[in-house]
């Protein structure tokens, strides 16, 4: 278990953006009469794609529009751990540690991370960059890896990390997944089967 | 080595096309609906004659699941929900599935809710994997428009809707209750059973939760028959299997193999190798990190199926298999894993909220040489207090990487603590 807590800074209010309530809707309506806290993860979700982050206001919101109980909605909020309970930077570096990873080099991706950024959890100055060590994220074929908002960037090495970290700084566009010839989870260097079907 | 032409992934690596077009060109969605028309016991047969086991890292008989849904409708509705809440630490192979060959899944998915009586299926994808929903969902999409899902889906006259639903980062919601409660939109903490989901799972309705590899073979299964997916492997262990194989080797990658297949072969075959060579082994962890690790003489002749893995006291898992040279710290891997079970534990139940903590600081402490001798037996007879007294699994495979270690690697252990750095700190 982690200790999760809400942000000291909680801002007055939360509100989803109108295309954001009816896509809400959307995701209500898969569920159910009545099992509406069902949506409740993919609703947590959205609400910090919109903010950056989950706040309490947005949580009790949320837990309003499917008839939940505040606590309910803060249990769960608490518990998973993909809700960023406080703001991270605008490109959210999530380094892969677990075993196969380190086997691989995630310590060194943590040096540049450290480096570049600094301590888990801090925003550069800029807002652009913030990063956490975190559990397996099921790349394990292509480690060591990281995953930044939404993307995966796999088979990495400090230098390319240290180049990509610079690239989104600076607005540049980047190519997700791997990092190096592959184009997903096959054997670098030629294919072993299945050659004749492409 | 498995032929191609048995290989039911022919896409894994995502080198072809994920769209609708290209999965029929593969095969797939080919007569599906002939296939239903034949009925719900012949699905269920089939996949029974084919000997499927679970994919997802416990091995149950796959036919033998479905077959424990109530067989009559007694006004609550049937429920199929599938796993791919992927996250056994070394495990990528549902990530293929979901962005690479999404309509296996997806016939699979028709069938299986058909056998079981169930018109709804929610699809549980991790909550990091956000691309391959995306790719799911559009598959879902290009179903639904090509009257393959929804009203008389596939022309079966099977009314099926399937929705996409997600995490957002538990490891634990892979167990099934688990996976329920989050489904339900609480924390993701297993429950006691029974009562099983088949009879009351989600929303207290009869249930089945499968992996996405399990779901994902059966239309082949359907297709070409149960006699010919159980003429691959041996008895009890049939079929194909997607293996993941990461760490030390030299081209880490997943392949689809013959269940059974030597350890060696695999690795050398598809992998490079080990880095450095065979004899550079130190371990592997054959079936992600929750299964013991093997020492290099049992990795010299062992077969990659649940029943040779069983025998050397590990097991196939997710059939993960983590590759180790002689270079690794292996106090401090299996530490790394103690780790991330500590972080994962859902906190529900005493022995594994405190033991996976209290585990990986001893850990820790004796990969730094910073333990006492002693302290090794003690770690052991916690891993046993752990391992049985628990409401999941969790607390079971939290346990069994720790007493792997200590059984193959107890003299490295020994040596670290009395000669080692740290040692002379820990006996002041």
């Amino acid at each position: 278990m982690s200790v999760r807590r809400l942000h000291a800074d909680q801002p007055d209010s939360f509100a989803f953006s109108d295309e954001n309530a009816s896509w809400a809707s959307g995701q209500i309506a898969k569920f159910p009469e009545g099992r509406q806290a069902s949506a409740i993860i993919a609703l947590l979700w959205q609400a910090q794609k919109q903010e950056g982050w989950l706040s309490e206001p947005a949580i009790r919101t949320i837990a309003d529009m499917l008839d939940m109980p505040h606590i309910r909605a803060m249990e769960v909020a608490t518990f998973y751990t993909m809700f960023n309970l406080s703001p991270v930077g605008e490109h959210f570096v999530q380094l892969c540690g677990t075993t196969p990873c380190w086997l691989r080099g995630a310590d060194d991706l943590k040096s540049v991370c450290r480096n570049v950024i600094g301590e888990p959890g801090d925003i550069t100055e800029d807002g652009k960059l913030s990063w956490l060590e975190v559990e397996c994220l099921g790349a394990c074929v292509n480690a060591p890896m990281v995953q930044i908002n939404d993307d995966f960037y796999e088979d990495l090495t400090a230098a390319s990390l240290e180049q990509l970290l610079q690239d989104l700084r600076d607005g540049k566009t980047v190519a997700t997944g791997p990092q190096n010839s592959r184009h997903g989870s096959e054997p670098e260097g030629g294919l072993t089967v299945l050659k004749g079907e492409q | 080595m498995l032929r191609d032409e048995d290989r039911i992934f022919k896409n894994i690596y995502g080198l072809g096309g994920a769209d609708l077009t290209a999965a029929k060109a593969r095969g797939d969605w080919d007569g599906t609906g002939e296939l239903i028309k034949k009925g719900r016991d012949w699905v269920i047969d089939e996949v029974k004659a084919s000997g499927l086991r679970g994919r997802g890292g416990a091995g149950f008989p796959t036919g033998l699941k479905w077959s424990f849904m109530p067989k009559e409708n007694d006004g609550r509705p049937h429920y199929l929900v599938i796993n791919a809440d992927e996250s056994e630490p070394g495990t990528c192979k549902d990530r293929d599935i979901l962005r690479h060959e999404p309509h296996k899944l997806l016939e699979g998915c028709l069938l299986a809710g058909f056998a079981m009586g169930a018109h709804v299926c929610y699809i549980y994808v991790r909550g990091e994997f956000i691309r391959e929903r995306e790719a799911l969902q559009r598959a879902v999409d290009e179903a639904y428009a090509a009257g393959l899902l929804g009203k008389d889906a596939a022309g079966s006259g099977w009314d099926y809707d399937i929705y996409v639903h997600h995490g957002a980062g538990a490891y634990i919601c892979g167990e099934e209750t688990a996976l329920i409660e989050s489904l339900e939109g609480k924390k993701g903490q297993p429950r006691l059973k029974p009562p099983f989901p088949a009879n009351m799972g989600l929303y207290g309705c009869p249930t089945t939760v499968n992996n996405v590899e399990s779901i994902a073979v059966a239309p082949t299964i359907c297709r070409r028959s149960g006699a010919w997916f159980a003429g691959l492997g041996r008895d009890g262990n049939t079929g194909t299997k997607l293996f993941c194989i990461s760490g030390h080797v030299n081209h880490p990658c997943n392949v689809e193999e013959e269940m059974g297949i030597a350890l060696k072969e695999l690795i050398e075959k598809h992998a490079g190798g080990v880095r450095g060579g065979w004899d550079n082994l130190l371990a592997v962890i054959p079936g992600g990190s929750s299964v013991p690790l093997l020492p290099k003489e049992i990795c010299d002749t062992v077969l990659m199926d649940f029943d040779s893995l069983k025998e050397v006291q590990s097991g196939l898992g997710t059939a993960a298999v983590i590759v180790m040279d002689k270079s690794t710290d292996i106090i401090k891997a299996i530490a790394r894993i103690s780790h991330f079970y500590k972080h994962e534990s859902c906190g529900q139940c005493t022995p594994c909220r405190e033991g996976t903590g209290w585990m990986w600081r001893v850990l820790e402490r004796m990969a730094a040489g910073q333990a006492q001798v002693k302290e090794i037996d003690m770690l052991l007879q916690v891993t046993k207090q752990i391992e049985g007294h628990t409401i999941c699994a969790l607390g079971d495979a939290a346990a069994w990487p720790v007493q792997g270690l200590i059984r193959h690697f107890r003299p490295l252990i020994e040596a670290r603590l009395t000669q080692g750095p740290g040692h002379q700190e820990a006996a002041e």
